[in-house]
């Protein structure tokens, strides 16, 4: 194809993509650099005989026209980065000096907003991706041992949790384990304890959060595993039964080499997914328990004063940590995908 | 189908893999039944301090409103609470998000698979990484310039960001989709003497339908269940379900008004339901076409 054809074909594409996508990943950074302006402060100095005096005013003309001839606000630098919100530098200092030893200084560390959501954000990705690829996998293996007439169905009742609106299905379940619902109750009752209420507990709701993530994210791992299962060499299977391998010795030396170019895949993409987890956190109204990265954006995006560089300042931090976490996948897939193409 | 022999298993392994099986479709489904048939009861019923027993039997509900049945959630929530207006605004938004997105994608993905040069591979790496930006850091880049040019809070600009934001993944599949339509075929065409333009409408189109129609869905389901964009850039006015819901949460705790999110939520998914009834092959075959490609 020719550069002209493909850029007449890649133009709408591209120009949604650069507009919408690029652009806005440049006004965040630029946003995040620069702070509202603060009023004007005149000072007047009276000098005498006896020395001179100063008496400050705000200049209200001078800030209305500072504020219109900069919109952006003030160059700030590194200063939104820096402070107690975001990296809190000199918080981390202080505590450090402060704190009795690691643990504390770790427990200390999570109380400050970025980290604790940074904290929560990669302990879901780190539990949820890993745990619902294996039950997938399961769920494949089980779906896979039933009579064909059977699958059907079965697919059909595995794959709504994924299709479902995250916001609503995270209702749903949040609704069932309220202190009033039935799932509330039971855990109420393998407790012991008629008052526990998964919202006033930290644990619990991290532990909530995070089995919605598996119920979610599971039918997807399943869903590529059940496929993946269909085209399994049979004569391989067959070959190794017969040179005395085991069930599980065939699962391990067969089945899952055959399936694991679907996992490095599959992994990449809920790596991604469950990185930017958010609306459990608006529907369980877990905010007081457990911050994500994209809550804590939302948050100070929401409401009536809009903090707008500071939710800038944690939107390049995120997607760095983006970057940070596809890097491996990324330096792969180029090396591997740039080989075919070129 | 005859069994092969390496399907047959013992029946203590086949036994565990049946309970489960049966184990994980319960989790899996009970949700929705349950919120199914608790949106027909009223809030003390679905939610009861008593016995949890008492949202399927509903005493409450017979008590309050003369039968274990009541519509009166799905009445608050679409009649009062005008939750058709949003429910208006999200076929606007996903009708226009899934047409616009697939017209670009099927023209962006057919020029990337059809280019033998490797900035077709860059390009597609870029959108890799747009992929895997989480939606609500975009967000925060576009509140500024669309409250300055007044842009914020109308249909058509929720509407054309989320088209972007679909883009990377509709050029990914329907780039994966289109590879598998042999060259030679509109090759051949453009020997006899087509445009490229020519050869792909005459051509291609005609034998691009299920491709389109299954990264159609995946549009369908990112613009339908979106919260990130469309709770930020629309107004009140010009909310869609999703957003309309969490609304309902923020506000109405009071007064059993927590019934009109639960019919509410359930409004909401039952389209999805019909959707993977009839989909369900295709959306299959989307998921898995995208791992093996990947």
């Amino acid at each position: 194809m020719k550069h002209r054809t493909f850029l007449w074909f890649f133009l709408p594409s591209a120009t949604a993509m650069f507009l919408f996508i690029a652009l806005p990943i440049f006004s965040v950074v630029t946003q995040s650099v620069f702070a509202p302006h603060e009023q004007v402060i005149r000072e007047v100095e009276n000098c005498s005989v006896f020395g001179c005096t100063k008496a400050t005013q705000i200049d209200q003309e001078a800030t209305q026209a500072l504020r219109e001839a900069e919109p952006m606000g003030r160059y700030v630098g590194a200063a939104i980065y820096a402070d107690r919100n975001h990296l809190a530098l000199s918080e981390i200092g202080a505590l450090w000096n402060r704190s009795s030893g690691p643990v504390d200084f770790l427990g200390q560390l999570l109380n400050l907003p970025f980290y604790g959501a940074l904290a929560f954000t990669l302990t879901y990705t780190l539990l949820v991706t890993p745990l619902a690829i294996m039950l997938g996998f399961l769920i494949a293996l089980a779906v896979n041992a039933v009579p064909r007439f059977f699958r059907g169905p079965m697919i059909f009742v595995s794959l709504l949790p994924m299709i479902v609106t995250p916001l609503v299905g995270a209702l749903i379940l949040f609704w069932m384990v309220d202190a009033r619902g039935i799932l509330g109750a039971v855990i109420q009752m393998m407790a012991g304890d008629p008052n526990l209420s998964v919202k006033a507990s930290t644990p619990l709701m991290w532990t909530m959060l995070i089995v919605y993530g598996i119920w979610s994210t599971a039918p997807f791992a399943f869903v590529i595993y059940y496929a993946g299962l269909q085209t399994v060499p049979q004569d391989t299977l067959e070959s190794a039964m017969i040179d005395g391998a085991s069930r599980w010795e065939r699962i391990r030396f067969v089945v899952i080499p055959h399936l694991l170019p679907l996992t490095t895949f599959m992994a990449l993409i809920k790596i991604m997914d469950n990185f930017r987890v958010f609306e459990p956190i608006v529907s369980f109204s877990a905010s007081a328990h457990a911050q994500s990265l994209s809550y804590f954006i939302y948050s100070d995006l929401g409401g009536e004063t809009r903090l707008l560089s500071s939710a800038a300042a944690t939107s390049v931090l995120t997607i760095l940590g983006v970057v940070v976490l596809l890097s491996p996948v990324l330096v792969r897939t180029w090396r591997s995908f740039g080989k075919g193409a070129a | 189908m005859t069994t092969r022999i390496a399907d047959r298993r013992p029946a203590t392994l086949q036994i565990l893999l049946s309970g489960f099986l049966i184990l994980w479709l319960i989790v899996a489904a009970f949700p929705f039944l349950w919120t199914l048939w608790g949106s027909f009861k009223v809030e003390g019923d679905f939610f009861s301090k008593a016995d949890w027993m008492n949202a399927i039997t509903g005493p409450l509900t017979q008590a309050q409103t003369g039968s274990s049945m009541t519509g009166d959630g799905y009445y608050g929530a679409w009649v009062q609470e005008e939750f058709w207006r949003a429910a208006l605004n999200s076929l606007i938004v996903v009708v226009a998000v899934v047409c616009i997105s697939l017209t670009f994608g099927t023209l962006g993905g057919y020029a990337l698979s059809r280019s033998p040069y490797r900035y077709a591979f860059w390009l597609l790496l870029v959108a890799l990484v747009f992929r895997a930006m989480p939606p609500i850091t975009l967000v925060s880049g576009y509140l500024l310039p669309f409250f300055e040019w007044n842009l914020w809070g109308h249909l058509p600009t929720a509407i054309i960001v989320l088209v972007a934001i679909n883009q990377p993944f509709t050029l990914w599949m329907l780039t994966s989709f289109f590879r598998n339509i042999p060259k030679e075929l509109d090759e051949s065409a453009m020997v006899d003497g087509c445009s490229r333009f020519q050869a792909f409408r005459h051509v291609i189109i005609p034998v691009m339908w299920p491709g389109v129609i299954t990264t159609g869905l995946f549009s369908f389901l990112l613009a339908y269940n979106d919260f990130a964009v469309t709770a930020m850039l629309l107004s009140k006015e010009n909310q869609t379900m999703i957003p309309k819901i969490a609304s309902f949460l923020g506000t109405t705790q009071t007064a059993g008004n927590v019934m009109f999110a639960v019919s509410s939520v359930v409004s909401v998914t039952a389209p999805l339901f019909v959707l993977v009834m009839f989909f369900q092959r295709q959306i299959v075959s989307g998921l898995t076409a995208g791992a093996v490609k990947g």
